[in-house]
């Protein structure tokens, strides 16, 4: 039990990098989706929309790829991708720790602007011409994810500095 | 850096030169016409609505005749040809076309003619397959469905709605009529929903039978023909072939005006254009025989518009300044910034009182929207792009020309920020050099090792370089708050507004950066003589706004209230600065990620497989990464922009100059002079 437990920093490591790709990733797949059902709806009448109604689309996806992001860095980090490295029980809780931010506010991001883009694209559908301020209230709310990427990015490389 | 100088335009000639004068107006679209209120016993507005109509219809046909046309005779587009642009006519080439309009709308509708033939066609074409199917069953039937019998025999043709036997008919017309005999039943067809039969009885007992047969469930066909259905059915597929054959006739037709495409479109330009034309006759007044206009038009196209005018068709043009609250605006920069009006454009056009921001918005948005995206292969792959766009279609519609240039230099400042991080797609020539030759890559300056330094090593230097540009953006826009009120002569408002915020923000960070606790952040200490000076600096910054933030008000208790809630702004600035941390977030994102893909590229060895999946590998995953990340920080470099840059200084609320012009879909015409 000992040693299991001595050898377990590599698993909560992994699933510090796991939760982190995994809980962003449902974000913006969730997020992706409504906007991409309403983006539909409107090609139906505006075939020619379809430029501006994808860029609307895909604005919730970037939570998803903050989530591969840090799940890449924990991996490469503790040595699941390149050279394998010895990783304490220690090391491994605050790899997992680093992941919640992003994991979290990743999630939640992605819905909540999935809701904004939803918004956005029925105001491009009627004035395609407004498309600079709707695009900019969605960003607003992944200002939240990237603040959470940031702490979750700066965490993994302290953790890394921490053990050098 | 200016908002062009409008001049109020009047313009009055001869009403025999208006058409000439608006066409003119039209091709230079350089004046915004506006209503000129002006009906009295003299002057009065001309009602052109019924022209605009069937103009409008002339259109409208045009419209249809092209979108048939290209149903039947697609007409070959590039990927690329939404860069391409109308097309463009000199003068001669527009009135040479002009000349052949009334030929060309014939053609159109001679094509929707053929269209509605088409149409006419296959809906009797469906019919007559709908007769062919009632007709089938009957096929082996010798006689014509309207048979009813000869002279001693009465026949019945009929059919029963549910699968029947003739057993099952006998035995049920006997149960019913058993004191009738020699009725003969025959099957023609029978399936699952229906049987069709021939039944003959004697001529004396037809009453009887046809009773009988009612109440057993027999119909009679509600398609009838006179004649034999072997006929009917050779016939139905006569009439079939040729509706066939009138379609293909039709359609050979439209196909064969294919040539005139060209000449349709223009069709369909001219009377847009001219529907326009006339459309403007609502602001014009008229008198007998002269009118009057008025409108917008900036200055530096005033004095060659007036003299044509007055050369060519004896107008009298009048000009005079104006600067009423309605006067649109016309933005003017250089060509470094000209791009990024489009930008602020979708914020709001500047209120004419202040300054222009877009040359200054111009230098921070290349420089964040290259720190966002940086990587030097992603920069060159996008001004390369650009470049290349803006080379080949030289007709580009000016609004796509103006985001393609902004894309170029974005793309040139990703360069070079992708150089000084030492970012080439990611980490790609270390990668292919060790992957692939075994060796650790050379050392080349910007692709291999930053210029700078490496934001992925060292995170923190690159948050607090993040921070101070930040902070540079922020009191920029604090910088044109001060000029716009010294344009206005509120050199007080200098003080209270600009300096006492540069004074508490510059206070507190000299303050910060004295501090031990932060200098394990930012990596050094200012000596501690720095923090008296910022204290003292902080604290006059903020007796000024605690004082003067609110000296609009009056009343001296709302006043001090006021400059507490101003003074309160210090956490807007504080959040404000930290919103530039987005730099250091989406740099480190797309740098990673590309990474990311260099290494699932290399996973599968040297050998030929490892070559072919690394560079598969490398296309894809830097292609999504180009796609996403751009986007990323396109979007994000608005929001500084929009949000803490604007929201230091800009009123915005100034009204689009929108000139009367040629507003076609297909053409435009060069203006020699």
């Amino acid at each position: 039990m000992a040693e299991f437990w001595s050898n377990s920093g590599l698993f909560f490591a992994l699933l510090g990098a796991a939760l982190a790709t995994l809980m962003a990733g449902i974000g913006s797949a969730i997020g992706v989706g409504r906007a991409g059902v309403a983006a539909a709806g409107v090609l139906a009448e505006e075939p020619s929309l379809f430029g501006k109604v994808l860029i609307f689309q895909l604005l919730p996806a970037t939570q998803g790829i903050y989530g591969l992001l840090v799940g890449f860095l924990i991996l490469s980090n503790v040595g699941l991708i390149g050279e394998p490295k010895d990783i304490s029980v220690l090391e491994g809780m605050l790899y997992f720790a680093s992941a919640l931010p992003i994991a979290f506010a990743g999630l939640w991001s992605a819905i909540y602007q999935s809701k904004c883009a939803v918004a956005g694209i029925s105001t491009v559908a009627k004035k395609p011409d407004q498309m600079g301020k709707a695009i900019i209230l969605p960003a607003m709310v992944e200002t939240y994810a990237i603040l959470a990427l940031l702490i979750s990015i700066l965490a993994i490389f302290g953790i890394a500095g921490m053990s050098a | 850096m200016a908002i062009l100088k409008m001049q109020r335009i009047y313009i009055y000639a001869l009403i025999k030169h208006c058409r000439d004068v608006l066409e003119t107006l039209q091709r230079r679209g350089v004046v915004e016409i506006e209503n000129l209120e002006l009906e009295d016993s003299v002057f009065f507005k001309e009602d052109t609505s019924p022209l605009q109509a069937q103009y409008n219809r002339s259109a409208a046909t045009a419209g249809e005749a092209l979108e048939i046309l290209s149903r039947y005779a697609p007409q070959k587009k590039g990927l690329l040809s939404s860069f391409k642009g109308r097309k463009q006519l000199t003068a001669d080439d527009y009135d040479k076309m002009a000349d052949k309009t009334q030929d060309t709308l014939r053609i159109a509708y001679d094509i929707i003619a053929y269209q509605k033939n088409i149409e006419t066609n296959k809906a009797e074409k469906i019919k007559y397959q709908a007769q062919l199917e009632a007709v089938k069953p009957w096929l082996s039937l010798d006689v014509p469905m309207n048979f009813s019998g000869t002279a001693t025999t009465a026949a019945f043709i009929g059919k029963f709605s549910e699968k029947k036997t003739s057993e099952d008919i006998v035995t049920g017309l006997a149960e019913l009529i058993p004191e009738i005999e020699g009725i003969d039943v025959e099957v023609i067809y029978s399936d699952e929903n229906q049987t069709c039969v021939f039944i003959l009885a004697m001529k004396q007992d037809a009453e009887a039978v046809s009773d009988a047969l009612r109440r057993i469930g027999f119909e009679y066909p509600s398609y009838v023909s006179p004649v034999v259905p072997a006929a009917r059915e050779k016939e139905i597929n006569r009439h079939i072939n040729n509706r066939d054959g009138r379609i293909l006739e039709a359609e050979n037709n439209i196909k064969a005006c294919e040539k005139y495409y060209a000449q349709l479109e223009f069709l369909e330009d001219y009377f847009v254009m001219k529907t326009e034309r006339y459309k403007a006759f609502d602001d014009i007044s008229t008198s007998r025989n002269t009118f009057v206009m008025c409108g917008y038009i900036p200055e530096r196209d005033a004095a060659s518009l007036k003299e044509y005018l007055e050369t060519h068709y004896d107008a009298e043009v009048e000009l005079e300044d104006i600067d009423t609250a309605d006067t649109p605006v016309v933005l003017k920069n250089n060509k470094f910034a000209e791009p990024t009006e489009s930008v602020l454009a979708s914020y709001s056009y500047p209120d004419r009182h202040e300054a222009d921001p877009t040359s200054i918005m111009a230098i921070f948005y290349y420089i964040f929207f290259g720190m966002m995206f940086s990587d030097a292969g992603y920069g060159i792959v996008m001004a390369l792009a650009c470049g290349i766009c803006l080379l080949k279609f030289k007709g580009m519609e000016p609004g796509l020309k103006r985001a393609v240039k902004m894309f170029f230099w974005c793309g040139v400042s990703t360069t070079i920020w992708g150089l000084l991080f030492g970012s080439f797609f990611g980490d790609a020539v270390s990668v292919i050099s060790n992957t692939f030759f075994h060796t650790p890559a050379p050392p080349i300056p910007g692709l291999v090792t930053p210029i700078w330094f490496n934001p992925v090593n060292d995170p923190m230097q690159m948050l607090m370089f993040s921070f101070l540009l930040g902070i540079i953006h922020l009191f920029t826009g604090l910088g044109i708050m001060a000029y716009n009120s010294i344009k206005h002569k509120d050199y007080l408002a200098v003080l209270y507004d600009v300096i006492s915020w540069y004074l508490l923000i510059g206070g507190l960070i000299l303050m910060l950066l004295s501090m031990d606790m932060m200098g394990n952040i930012a990596g050094f200490v200012l000596p501690p003589v720095f923090l008296t000076v910022g204290g003292v600096m902080a604290a006059i910054g903020a007796v000024i706004i605690l004082f003067f933030a609110g000296r609009e008000s009056r009343h001296p208790v709302k006043r001090f209230l006021k400059g507490v809630y101003g003074l309160y702004g210090v956490t807007g600035y504080l959040s404000d600065i930290l919103s530039y941390s987005r730099l250091l977030a989406l740099g480190l994102a797309t740098g990673v990620i590309a990474q990311v893909f260099n290494q699932i590229g290399s996973m599968m060895g040297d050998g030929v497989i490892g070559v072919i999946l690394f560079i598969l590998i490398f296309v894809i995953g830097h292609g999504l990464n180009i796609g996403i990340n751009a986007l990323g920080a396109y979007v994000h470099t608005n929001r500084l922009q929009f949000v803490e840059f604007f929201g230091k200084f800009y009123t915005g609320g100034g009204r689009e100059f929108k000139p009367f012009k040629i507003n076609t879909k297909h053409y435009t015409v060069k203006e020699e002079n």
